[in-house]
């Protein structure tokens, strides 16, 4: 029986328990099992303690100190923490401590959350593997040869290793949702716009978004109303307010059309096939209707993203330039300096992508790709669209396989693109997300199915998520 | 223009990319990216099949106009945090090597 | 005269300017950090303005608001428009991208009259940041060759600038110059910019092309760094003689960014277009569209202030000067036409307020209406000669104000005027040729009843020592 996250800060509210005795737990589980797995750039100690004799002191001084109060999580280290490293396990940030907060951080202490580390990843969210890490990669908890996913694959394991209760990652093609199936946890991409990406360091900036890591549907619904809702920050943040996810899973699925895309593209697994269709029957039983959607232009989410988002990367990531933070590799003359510095500080991946991404958007070159890209991404939200209209949600695979072994895509970088065939079109079309986890496949690793559904629909997403995670108990 | 210059990448059109990114990469490293970007742009060919004439851009995943701040000052961040953290400054400015070459 | 009366052959100048112009708000373009002149390097700084990791744009209003406003009084369309990035590596742009509009700027299809008539077509005006400074060391002079390092100062980036893109409308360096000069007065008039070339808050870049007309345009050089009104007509006949040299000595143009030197007068090559740049423009993800309503639209046109134009026309009317002198002119680019018209609602004659203010009021000093209308009064009624208001002028602008008369009495110019005094002296004379014939003859007596007579007629306002002065000059 997993903990939870809300029974956790009613504790810790009631002072049956302190922030700091939590704390300590785990980090008693960090020093024993993190060796191991390497799930965080760092563990952040002393600001953990800080932070949880903050909580403490409130407890005892009557003040209420949020609906998180005492609750661990673990940050993925593409988000801007104030004075601690924060380095997309890049080694172009050498050295570089934010001077401001992501919106999340403070939204976080504000509800009196605990951070208890930075979390590794592939280098700025490039990859599915979190084998990019400049920092070297991290182990499945489950099996410790095998891969936990990526990019978010540090925040995936911490919360599968029982390093923290709870972790945030961030989503631009399957980054949260993958390595959440890979690791046996709840994981969320919410729509774009539903959380700030104010602090967030962009990979691709009209795809990510950051969402949670649980051991639970409950836990995800928590950690979502919480992070969710409008900042002034990000202009592109939806500017209301979202409605109680918590409320929402109290509320069943019967009467639910949960789609079956016909049209989806192969290449699933037979193992990860049979859960999904596991995950049909629940619902079924559960009181949900099964109806057949097409959505044609799915298997074009592939091609639009790897032109999409490497686009937006190769500007994003042209500000690594050497002059004002992180690494310089000296040179005579500033562009030279710029050249040396940018080939020593970026990895294999990261390179690849700002070359193809430049490529897409050069002279000449425009209309036949990015632009191009572009409508495709307009034919695959309007396909999804569409499909909504007969359905509440849709069911696929989150990744087409269990965890794989180190080294398993060798050097061929469309392999390791394909593990987000299923994550993918979902970021195109700015829609909600979740891997739920559903029992286990190949070598009993466990598997994810994904619940999709249309803008803002959260609710009724996370109603069926819920429903799946009851089916498993 | 052909609809797929992919198979046309050449070693010289990378390097231009390459110097239009400012990565400074070995031939080699030139000439195996060559090979991966044209093998990643051949899948580009999926979508022949589609008829995007009349399809519009995507470019926005929300639909949001007129995003503004007010015209107030909000606190900055400090200048010494900044420049203890700059590869090179002087006198609360950053320092950068001769800026020669950097049209193009 | 035309400058440019001297061009050699039929050559005709073909000139189009793209102006950027800094907005006066607080803040700059995309975040809260002050939009400030002068303050201590990297003082004006956050993480938008140093293009940190995760930091994200969020658009000013009211750099919007003031953007419009250009457009609305150079009669540019407004419309919904997107931002794009502008990518491309320099240490003073700290995201290597400039956020700027593209093909969907907030202002098009305008135009800007000059005072002689010429209409100049605008084909935008649209929303930009600024770029941080660079400044070279090491080498001579401050330049960016041989300089041994450049230390970059980002207090100016993200600025929010407008960049005014004219039609290739322009046949003159004369005309280059009025246009920047007019432009400069809407500017500020609307309160959009204080627009000084001198602190680099208004920049002109000129395209200069010759042809012979009735032939296509020839090919244009972009000339940057032209720093004052004058510079620009330098610039621009200079450039063009260049291009017409090289072309009758055989050669072709070919087309380049060129800078312009202000030390000797020449331009220079910057860059030559066939290092094309590759901007790579796409749509801003990180914002989303503007699109003002027609309401908005229509509160910025009402509120627009009356144009220089029109003001110069008004004051014109109000003065009997023509519109185009020197005088209705400067009064009006200064904005103190407002004034001149106050000092005639205050009773005062509004010619010599004309003239005044052009003369004294440089610095625009604080004088009220009414105390420059009581001056001008004086003259009118002949109280005090041109000189003697001068000098009371003076006083009045370096004291902010006072009473024009008791400043004269104060000076001694309380006495008539010469002219007026002469008048009485003649008058003394023809009324008694007895005394006047006594007083030439040498007797003193005589002296003393011929100022009697003339202190009598100016009621004792004469100044008895310039009587006896005047007295002895006509006797001669
Ligand atoms: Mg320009
Ligand atoms: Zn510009």
């Amino acid at each position: 029986m997993t903990v939870r996250a809300a029974d956790v800060a009613a504790a810790v509210r009631a002072g049956t328990t302190t922030a700091t005795e939590l704390l300590e737990q785990h980090l008693a589980t960090i020093a024993q099992r993190e060796p191991e797995i390497h799930a965080f750039n760092l563990v952040m100690t002393d600001h953990a303690r800080e932070a949880a004799a903050a909580v403490d002191a409130k407890v005892a001084a009557g003040i209420d100190p949020g609906p998180l109060a005492g609750v661990t999580v673990a940050l993925k280290d593409n988000m801007c923490t104030r004075g601690v490293p924060t380095t997309c396990s890049s080694k172009i940030l050498d050295g570089w401590k934010p001077p401001y907060d992501a919106t999340i951080v403070t939204t976080l202490r504000d509800a009196g959350a605990v951070v208890i580390g930075k979390t590794n990843l592939d280098e700025f969210a490039m990859g599915s593997s979190t084998e990019n890490s400049a920092f070297g990669p991290t182990r499945n908890p489950h099996d410790t040869s095998r891969v936990p996913g990526g990019s978010s694959g540090g925040s995936a394991a911490s919360v599968a290793a029982g390093f923290a209760h709870l972790a945030l990652g961030s989503d631009t093609g399957g980054s949260i949702r993958q390595p959440a199936a890979l690791c046996g946890v709840v994981g969320v991409k919410p729509t774009y716009g539903y959380v700030s990406r104010y602090g967030l360091v962009a990979f691709a900036s009209s795809l990510d978004q950051i969402g949670p890591f649980t051991n639970s549907v409950a836990d995800a619904a928590l950690l979502l109303d919480v992070i969710g809702g409008h900042d002034e920050r990000d202009s592109t943040s939806i500017p209301q307010v979202h409605p109680s996810l918590t409320d929402a899973i109290t509320q069943g699925v019967e009467g639910l059309r949960v789609g079956r895309i016909t049209d989806l593209p192969e290449g699933a697994d037979p193992d990860v096939q049979e859960r999904l269709e596991a995950a049909f029957a629940a619902l079924r039983d559960a009181g949900a209707t099964i109806v057949d959607v097409q959505v044609p232009a799915f298997t074009f989410g592939l091609t639009a993203y790897y032109l999409i988002a490497p686009a937006e990367a190769s500007s994003n990531l042209a500000r690594y330039d050497g002059v004002r933070y992180g690494l310089r590799v000296e040179a005579a003359d500033t562009n030279a300096m710029y050249g040396v510095t940018r080939a020593a500080g970026f990895g294999d991946e990261v390179k690849r992508r700002i070359m193809l991404g430049t490529y897409a958007l050069s002279a000449g070159y425009y209309d036949a790709y990015y632009g191009k890209a572009l409508k495709v991404r307009r034919l695959i939200h309007d396909d999804f669209e569409r499909a909504y209209q007969h359905a509440d949600v849709l069911l696929t695979p989150t990744s087409p396989t269990v965890a794989f072994p180190f080294g398993d895509k060798g050097d061929n970088p469309f392999a390791m693109y394909l593990c987000d065939t299923y994550t993918i079109p979902t970021n195109l079309a700015g829609h909600p997300g979740m891997s739920v986890p559903f029992g286990t496949g190949a070598h009993a690793l466990p598997v994810g199915v994904q619940v999709l559904a249309g803008t803002l629909q959260e609710p009724v997403m996370f109603r069926v998520a819920a429903a799946l995670e009851r089916a498993m108990q | 223009m052909p609809d797929h210059p992919a198979e046309r990448i050449t070693v010289a059109d990378v390097a231009k990319v390459a110097r239009l990114a400012r990565l400074d990469l070995p031939d080699d490293e030139l000439e195996h990216l060559a090979h991966q970007l044209a093998g990643m742009l051949e899948h580009f060919a999926d979508v022949d099949a589609l008829d995007l004439a009349d399809v519009e851009p995507m470019t926005q995943p929300y639909p949001l106009v007129n995003v503004f701040r007010s015209d107030v000052v909000t606190p900055g961040v400090d200048r010494d945090e900044v420049m203890a953290a700059a590869p090179s400054s002087e006198g609360g400015r950053f320092r950068v090597p001769p800026i020669i070459g950097l049209e193009g | 005269m035309s400058a440019y009366d001297g061009l050699p052959g039929d050559w005709e100048l073909v000139v189009g300017l793209e102006v950027h112009v800094e907005l006066a708000t607080a803040t700059k373009l995309f975040s809260g950090s002050p939009n400030r002149f002068g303050d201590e390097p990297n003082t004006n700084i956050d993480p938008v303005t140093l293009g940190l990791p995760g930091a994200l744009p969020v658009l000013n209003e009211h750099a919007v608001e003031l953007a419009m406003r250009v457009g609305a009084a150079l009669n540019c369309t407004i419309q919904g428009c997107t931002f794009h990035r502008k990518n491309y590596f320099y240490p003073d742009m700290p995201k290597a991208y400039q956020i700027t509009q593209y093909d969907q700027p907030l202002n098009v299809d305008g135009y800007l009259d000059l005072p002689n008539g010429v209409r100049v077509g605008i084909e935008r005006a649209h929303m930009e940041e600024d770029a941080g400074k660079s400044t070279h060391v090491g080498g001579s002079g401050g330049r960016v060759h041989g300089a041994t390092s450049s230390l970059i100062d980002l207090n100016r980036a993200g600025v929010p600038l407008v960049e005014i893109v004219s039609r290739p409308d322009i046949r003159s360096a004369d005309d280059a110059r009025a246009y920047v000069s007019e432009l400069r007065s809407i500017l500020v008039a609307i309160g959009a910019s204080d627009a000084k070339m001198e602190e680099g808050s208004m920049r002109v870049d000129a395209n200069v092309s010759v042809h012979k007309p009735g032939t296509p345009f020839g090919t244009r050089c972009e000339i940057k760094n032209v720093n004052s009104v004058r510079s620009v007509g330098r610039a621009i006949e200079y450039e063009a003689r260049r291009q017409i040299d090289l072309i009758e000595s055989g050669d072709t143009v070919v087309q380049q960014t060129r800078h312009w030197d202000e030390g000797d007068g020449r331009t220079h090559t910057l860059r030559s277009k066939e290092d094309a740049d590759d901007y790579r423009y796409f749509l801003e993800p990180d914002l989303v569209p503007l699109v003002p309503s027609p309401e908005w639209i229509r509160r910025v046109h009402d509120a627009l202030p009356m144009l220089p134009a029109a003001r110069r026309t008004r004051l014109a009317a109000a003065t009997g000067q023509p519109a185009g002198s020197e005088a209705v002119t400067a009064v009006v680019e200064r904005g103190q036409d407002e004034y001149v018209l106050a000092v005639a609602a205050a009773g005062g004659d509004v010619a010599r307020a004309l003239v005044h203010v052009k003369e004294a009021f440089a610095e625009s000093p604080d004088v009220p209406a009414s105390d420059l209308a009581a001056l001008t009064l004086l003259e009118t009624g002949g109280k005090l000669t041109a000189t003697q208001a001068k000098a009371v002028l003076a006083e009045l602008v370096a004291n902010g104000g006072g009473d024009a008369a008791a400043i004269a009495a104060a000076k001694g110019f309380e006495a008539i005027d010469t002219g007026a005094l002469e008048g009485f002296v003649d008058e003394a004379i023809a009324a008694d040729p007895d005394a006047w014939a006594k007083f030439c003859a040498g007797d003193g007596k005589a002296m003393g009843a011929l100022v009697g007579l003339v202190m009598k007629a100016s009621r004792g306002k004469a100044d008895g020592k310039l009587v006896t002065a005047l007295l002895q000059q006509k006797r001669g």
